[in-house]
């Protein structure tokens, strides 16, 4: 298997994921859909890794990359949680504030 | 007998006080009005403060060894006041005003000081209880003002602009009684008569205007002294004869002259101002107003041709004789003095334009004072008789009045010219220029007129002056005495002071009311009549100079020995004493038989012939007026010269008035209207423009921000969702044209 096929998965991965973001009516399927848009970055960055230099550098950015989704999906939870308590709701499009 | 030196140093700090103290004065009164506390006194102890440096100064000058002649131009006192409009500095200068004192001023000085203290003191009792008492006591200070202005001013501009001044205060002074209301008949000639003297008047003034003027064309300079200097000049280059045009400027200058000391035929106006307070008449017959006009002509002398001086002399004793004959028909107190000032002017110009301008000016200075003081004691005898004007309703005053009968009789003698008294030395001075024309080297016929007419103008002053002394004073009291008022009366005339004066049917003389016996008036009127009847009797002939008081056969008055051609215009003299070569005519004139006889004949034939046609024989006059019909009635009726005037000036000037109103109301009024229809009509072009293009610019622009703004709106739908697709399909785009490029 050459790198076209890791590219493919990620690039289908990456679709998937905007479209995920876009389309769903629940906060957290978007949630998810970033963590899909991403975990396409990684593949990006082992594939590339593996094909290219063979060095550590885009696999430590691979790990680098799951802690901070770690994070990001602890702060969005938090975001959530607070939305949920101004609107009643999760979803994304009754919080339409940015309007004003 | 020099007691003094006269130290100019000190003198142009003192000659400058002169005038600024009645012009302080007048701002004191103008400032503070009725709320200034004894007003009246302070005002007139400023003129009495005038009158001491005046006539200290004058007698400096009278026994210093030698007149002096001052210029604060020489000594660099300039005030120049005019720059920002005028070329160059020598320019500047030249419009600027300095102090000329000479022996001509000194003497005028002395005698507006004098004459306007009194008239000032006078006014006092006289004008106690008018209504206006503040405002004309502040008027006749700027009056002399203007007077001492005038007689200062070194130059013709600043003598024309006080001149101008003193136009003014004389229709606001003669106008006085005009805010009156209590007082129908004065109400309305005072009204009448201020502006009748101010436009006549203003006659003249353009005249002088126009002579000054072309006097600068030629000469460049209004200052006397460069003006004598520069006629002197202009004559030697034109090979010893006068240029024309300075005889077309004399003129004109002598016809400011013409209309200030109303000689014919702009006299008019001086019967008439004797509307205004009576203490105004004296200002204006003595001191000031007509004084001004014969002073012109003392500084002007020079520039006169002889041509201007045969006009001057024919119209002086035209205006003489005529008024004189007057004067003889006149009932008002007042009128009779008005003519006589007439007549009096006439014989100090005609005196001028027989060369003798030494005489003229005298005969202005000892008119001064007899004029103020027969004016005073007029005034007096009216405030008296409950402001009665009418001879007819007076006489046997003398008893009542004694000061005033005393001071007017004296003033009398002085006027008509009797031995010792001023008018005498002075009035033949005059006859005798005419004698020395006569029957010097230049012999002419005008010189025969005018030396006739001025004698028998001169019968005729003591004829019809001993007349009015005798109408009023002597014989019976003829005016009506109310009954119940008793002698114990003089508290309560003042109430009497604006009753109503009704315009009688005979000649128009003012009269008053019954009232009780007349009496004599208070002590500040009577001390001014004093003062002034003093010098009446002694401004010909001062006791303090070394004339021969005893000696009237070679009369050297003060004022001759004083003024002369050399001291009033030193530095054309000699080509004045040139001209007129008259020093040896005066001589042999002096001693000739025919000056002796007129001289001692006049007089007395004068006041005989008054004595016994009023005091002897009353029943004569009333058969020679009645024998002479006609002639009487057209010199009672002034000659018609007002009518005249009427019919020829004031007639067609209203008529042309008429039709430029006319004209005014129809043409340029339509036109008017015209160009604002015109306006109106492409107004509504303009609206309609604005309204639909400009507002429907401005409306489009605003309508497509909104509609830009509605749509752009709808993008924003605070949906993070469509946010994110947007941003996606930017990326998108960016990408395929990365690709595709």
């Amino acid at each position: 298997m050459g790198l076209g096929a890791y590219v493919a998965v990620s690039a289908a991965l990456f679709g998937l994921g905007i479209v995920c973001i876009l389309v769903r009516r629940n906060v957290l399927y978007v949630l998810m859909g970033i963590e899909m848009i991403l975990n396409a970055a990684n593949i990006n960055f082992v594939a590339f890794n593996r094909f290219g230099a063979n060095e550590l550098d885009g696999r430590m950015f691979a790990i680098f990359t799951i802690i901070l989704a770690a994070a990001e999906a602890a702060v969005a939870l938090a975001i959530v949680l607070n939305v949920f308590h101004l609107f009643n709701s999760v979803k994304p499009s009754e919080a339409d504030l940015l309007r004003e | 007998m020099a007691f003094f030196e006269l130290n100019s140093g000190t003198s142009y700090g003192l000659l400058l006080a002169v005038p600024l103290i009645p012009l302080f004065g007048y701002a004191l009164q103008i400032a503070f009005r009725k709320r200034l506390p004894y007003g009246d006194k302070i005002l007139t102890a400023g003129m009495f403060a005038v009158m001491c440096i005046t006539v200290f100064m004058a007698m400096r000058m009278i026994l210093a060894e030698a007149p002096v002649f001052l210029e604060s131009r020489a000594k660099g006192y300039v005030f120049n006041w005019l720059y920002s409009v005028l070329p160059d500095a020598a320019t500047v200068e030249n419009m600027g005003v300095g102090i000329l004192y000479d022996p001509l001023g000194a003497a005028m000085l002395a005698v507006v000081g004098i004459v306007s203290f009194c008239v000032h003191l006078f006014s006092i009792g006289y004008m106690h209880g008018d209504k206006r008492y503040n405002i004309f006591f502040a008027n006749i200070s700027l009056f002399t003002f203007a007077m001492l202005g005038l007689v200062l001013a070194d130059s013709i501009l600043f003598l024309f602009i006080f001149w101008e001044l003193m136009g003014l205060m004389s229709y606001l002074l003669i106008g006085h009684f005009a805010h009156d209301d209590g007082n129908p008949y004065f109400h309305r000639w005072a009204s009448w008569a201020s502006k009748k003297a101010f436009m006549t008047t203003r006659v003249g003034d353009v005249c002088l205007l126009v002579g000054m003027l072309m006097f600068y064309q030629h000469f460049g300079t209004f200052q006397f002294t460069e003006l004598w200097a520069r006629a002197q000049e202009a004559v030697a280059a034109n090979g010893g004869e006068f240029p024309a045009w300075m005889t077309v400027a004399g003129l004109f200058i002598f016809g400011g002259t013409v209309g200030k000391s109303a000689q014919f035929p702009l006299h008019i106006w001086l019967p008439d101002a004797m509307a205004g307070p009576t203490p105004v008449s004296a200002m204006i017959h003595a001191a000031t107003m007509v004084a001004a006009g014969v002073f012109l002509l003392g500084r002007t002398f020079p520039l006169m041709s002889p041509e201007a001086l045969t006009v001057i002399t024919i119209i002086g004793t035209t205006t003489a004789l005529f008024a004189a004959t007057i004067g003889m028909t006149a009932y008002d107190l007042k009128a009779v003095l008005a003519w006589s000032t007439i007549s009096q002017l006439g014989f100090m110009v005609a005196a001028v334009g027989l060369g003798g301008v030494v005489a003229g000016m005298f005969h202005m200075v000892t008119h001064a004072f007899f004029k103020a003081c027969l004016f005073l004691s007029a005034g007096s005898v009216i405030h008296g008789c409950h402001h009665e004007q009418d001879m007819r309703r007076m006489g046997g005053l003398r008893r009542q009045m004694p000061v005033t009968f005393a001071c007017m009789f004296i003033c009398t003698l002085a006027i008509a010219g009797v031995p010792y008294f001023s008018g005498f030395y002075s009035k033949d001075a005059i006859l005798l220029s005419g004698w020395a024309g006569i029957l010097g080297d230049h012999f002419d016929g005008w010189k025969v007129y005018a030396t006739v007419g001025l004698s028998v103008a001169a019968t005729m002053t003591a004829f019809y002056m001993f007349r009015m002394v005798f109408i009023t004073f002597f014989g019976t009291y003829r005016g009506e005495i109310a009954e119940g008022h008793g002698h114990g009366h003089d508290d309560h005339h003042d109430d009497h002071h604006h009753e109503e004066i009704v315009h009688a049917e005979d000649g128009g003389i003012a009269h008053g009311h019954p009232g009780p016996m007349p009496h004599e008036s208070p002590l500040p009127m009577t001390a001014a009549l004093v003062v002034l009847a003093f010098f009446g009797f002694f401004a010909g002939d001062f006791p303090f100079t070394d004339l021969r008081f005893w000696d009237i056969y070679h009369p050297q008055t003060w004022f001759e020995s004083l003024a002369s051609l050399d001291t009033l215009y030193p530095n054309v003299s000699s080509w004045l004493d040139g001209r007129f070569a008259h020093s040896q005519a005066i001589h042999d004139a002096a001693h000739s038989r025919a000056f002796y006889g007129s001289v001692f004949v006049i007089a007395p034939l004068g006041i005989f012939l008054g004595w016994l046609l009023y005091m002897r024989r009353k029943e004569w006059p009333a058969k020679i007026t009645g024998g002479l019909g006609l002639i009487y009635h057209t010199v009672r009726d002034r000659y018609y010269v007002d009518e005249f005037v009427n019919a020829a000036v004031i007639k067609p000037t209203m008529a042309c008035a008429g039709l430029l109103k006319l004209i005014d109301e129809r043409i340029v009024d339509g036109l008017v209207l015209l160009v604002g229809r015109i306006n109106k009509f492409l107004g509504f072009f303009s609206a309609a423009f604005d309204r639909i293009v400009v507002d429907g610019l401005v409306n489009f622009v605003g309508l497509a921000s909104q509609t830009f703004g509605a749509v752009s709106r709808l993008l924003q739908t605070g949906r993070i969702q469509q946010y994110a697709a947007f941003a996606v399909a930017g990326g998108l785009l960016v990408a395929a044209w990365l690709i595709l490029s």
